[in-house]
């Protein structure tokens, strides 16, 4: 039996072995594995958004510990990770949406086309334009269909008369799919839709003010195996026009969708490697026993 | 085997002693609801059967000679002439015709006082408006004096001796007589809500308290939930958290929702009137005042809907690039304004009932004039219930409850009203 000495924060693996003379849990050898730096290719060529360095802090409590990771121009990236590992902290400081906790905290350098997005210049508001977010749970507003794609761009004045906001809520619709589904009923409430619709709404209202990164958090995570599936081919769809970085827990949805696959650990990057390789031959240790189910 | 058998049986004699607790609480909170009730019923059952009677007023009918040669005026007279002529005694002429057998001055002033002083101004106002009415004999309603409306209502016992009767006998001979003439009618008491507060009777009204009232909310509404709004909003989305000026501030929000309402009117006395010289007993004053006192109702409650609206709505909107000041008024206030309002009709139904903050700043005199702005004297209908619950006059009890009662009706419409608001607004999903 291994003893967990001297290991990660958080840990439990020592209590749990002292308190039950019969572990059912296997000793959690991954504690012992060095994770000093990050291993794979965390950069590209062509690079739409890069973070080098970035630390967050919670208060005092550190989540995110020096990662450096690129986004390329038009692929799919994916974060996956044991729960609590920082990756959808680690998402929300590419579009500053950590700016709305207090006691967040980022250090390091962050860029989109090369520019600091946490220059004392850039305003985040522009920023969000530019970089869009889809959250966990469908989240649309208690509004109509029409309201909810049509609110950013109202909100930026994107369109500049009904009839082209119009064109703009149908577009957004086709894009993500939904349209067909609910252009009888677009002043229908959106809160009324299934939660795959929803969810697919939120991806209009986020497209509908053209943004060039799409940030995707367990954009399926509430949805049936059918729903999932239908907002994955979307993503594919989406890849020739936007850049997206979506965090998952579904390793099989990671594999299917994304281009590049990074593994969080414990607020570290372990890992960075075109996804084929992720998944059929991990460079790193943790990688190996995370995508092969031996925890997580 | 033996251990599951063992639990089972456990649980099964636990479960009578679970279920007859259940019996019991469910009992108690009946119970109370039904003793609540009760009092309810018992409460509304004393102010109806005391105010109803209220509703209605005795009026007698005259055939008034309208006799030139007593008023000294003429058909062709002045305005002025025929305005401050004595009609008083062509109406208590009327009644000395009527009633010859009254002797003494004793008699002969309760002879007058069968009719309310008012009858003298109604008789003005006709023959002002039509001096051809002059020399002629017509018919005239007139409100019946207090004591003959509280006969008529059965409030005064026949059979009592007459030394402990308010009526006496010449009187109830000379009320006998009318009856048998239907010259005594009970109608719908259209006074009570045309009038202001009055010394007689049969001649107060509550539509001045109703209309100071009505002033009073509309400031204390208009001061109080921009502000209350406004500070919640603050709190909840832009204030630092974690610190000590803002904990301080939040603190004493909740006590001033404790401080008791005369201490509110002390501070408008010594703030408003001594120090920026607003004039007492208005209804701009008054609703100062209120707003005050209502300020921290509203913004307790507009904390907690503002609390509770999602966060992942809020989210959504600041990840379409919306800034939080858009995000509140697109968002937070939208989805929070059902609670808000239901916060402000509280707040707005306590000022309403308050009587001790404007005993202070001089909203408790006697105000006959119904007010026509913010700036004219005024009461408000829970102080007109206290001065007339304070008057002598017995036919002023059936008023007071008629008072409480309009007083009640106006707190029904106002939570009707916040209940159309909330559907209205909860309709946005």
């Amino acid at each position: 039996m291994t003893t967990a000495v001297g290991t990660l924060p958080g840990t439990t693996a020592a209590t749990l072995e002292s308190a039950d003379p019969k572990p059912i849990i296997e000793p959690r050898s991954e504690f012992d594995i060095d994770i000093s730096g990050t291993v794979g290719k965390p950069f590209v060529d062509n690079p739409k958004m890069q973070s080098r360095n970035c630390n967050v802090f919670y208060d005092d409590k550190q989540a995110i510990f020096d990662v450096d990771l690129d986004i390329g121009k038009n692929e799919i990236i994916a974060l996956i990770g044991p729960s609590g590992c920082g990756k959808s902290t680690y998402l929300r400081v590419f579009n500053r949406m950590n700016d709305t906790i207090p006691i967040c905290r980022v250090t390091g350098e962050h860029t989109l086309d090369g520019q600091d997005i946490y220059a004392k210049d850039q305003d985040p508001v522009l920023l969000r334009a530019r970089v869009g977010m889809v959250f966990q749970k469908p989240n649309p507003f208690p509004k109509s269909i029409y309201d909810n794609v049509a609110y950013g761009a109202r909100l930026h004045g994107l369109a500049s008369n009904r009839s082209e906001l119009d064109d703009l809520v149908e577009a957004s619709l086709i894009k993500a799919g939904l349209f067909s589904e609910v252009k009888d009923d677009l002043q229908k409430p959106g809160t009324g839709l299934s939660g795959g619709q929803q969810q697919r709404l939120c991806i209009a209202r986020a497209i509908a003010v053209d943004p060039e990164v799409i940030l995707m958090d367990e954009p399926t995570s509430a949805l049936d195996p059918i729903a999932t599936a239908v907002i994955e081919e979307l993503m594919d769809d989406l890849k020739t026009n936007y850049t997206i970085a979506i965090v998952t827990h579904s390793m099989q949805q990671a594999a299917r969708v994304s281009q590049r696959t990074a593994y969080f650990h414990l607020g570290k990057l372990v890992e960075v490697n075109d996804t084929n390789q992720v998944f059929t031959n991990p460079e790193h240790k943790l990688t190996e026993n995370y995508i092969t189910g031996r925890f997580g | 085997m033996n251990s599951t058998i063992t639990s089972t049986q456990i649980i099964q004699a636990s479960l009578r002693k679970r279920y007859a607790k259940e019996r019991r609480f469910r009992f108690f909170g009946l119970l109370s609801i039904l003793i609540s009730f009760a009092f309810l019923i018992v409460l509304l059952f004393t102010i109806i059967s005391k105010g109803l009677p209220a509703f209605q007023q005795t009026y007698i009918k005259l055939d008034v000679t309208i006799d030139e040669t007593i008023l000294g005026v003429t058909k062709d007279s002045e305005h002025n002439a025929l305005y401050s002529a004595s009609y008083n005694k062509v109406i208590k002429q009327t009644l000395t015709t009527m009633f010859p057998d009254a002797s003494g001055r004793k008699q002969k002033r309760a002879l007058k006082n069968l009719v309310s002083s008012s009858a003298a101004y109604d008789l003005r106002d006709a023959v002002v408006a039509d001096p051809s009415l002059l020399g002629t004999t017509q018919s005239f309603w007139f409100l019946a004096k207090d004591d003959v409306d509280v006969f008529m209502k059965g409030k005064i016992d026949r059979s009592l001796p007459e030394t402990e009767r308010r009526i006496k006998d010449y009187q109830l001979s000379w009320i006998d007589a009318l009856l048998a003439e239907d010259r005594l009618e009970k109608r719908f008491n259209t006074v009570l809500f045309t009038a202001g507060d009055s010394r007689e009777p049969e001649q107060a009204g509550m539509k001045g308290a109703i209309m100071g009232s009505l002033y009073t909310m509309i400031i204390t509404l208009l001061i109080s939930f921009p502000i209350a709004v406004a500070s919640a909003a603050y709190l909840e989305e832009f204030a630092p958290q974690n610190n000590r000026w803002v904990d301080i501030i939040e603190i004493n929000i909740n006590n001033l929702a404790a401080v008791p309402s005369i201490v509110f009117g002390l501070l408008g006395l010594a703030v408003y009137i001594n120090f920026f010289g607003v004039p007492r007993s208005t209804p701009l004053l008054g609703g100062l005042v209120l707003a005050l006192m209502t300020l921290p109702t509203i913004i307790i409650a507009s904390r907690a809907a503002i609390k509770a609206v999602p966060p992942s709505i809020k989210e959504a909107a600041v990840g379409l690039g919306a800034s939080p000041v858009q995000t509140l008024f697109h968002h937070t206030l939208p989805l929070a304004m059902p609670g808000i309002l239901t916060g402000t009709i509280i707040g707005m139904a306590q000022a309403l009932g308050e009587t001790a903050p404007l005993l202070m700043i001089g909203m408790v005199a006697f105000v006959a004039e119904v007010p026509q702005g913010f700036l004219d004297p005024a009461t408000v209908m829970p102080v007109q219930v206290y001065l007339w619950s304070d008057s002598p006059e017995r036919a002023f009890t059936e008023r007071t409850s008629a008072a409480i009662m309009i007083l009640l009706a106006f707190l029904v419409v106002m939570n009707l009203l916040a209940i159309m608001l909330r559907k209205k607004f909860e309709r946005r999903w």
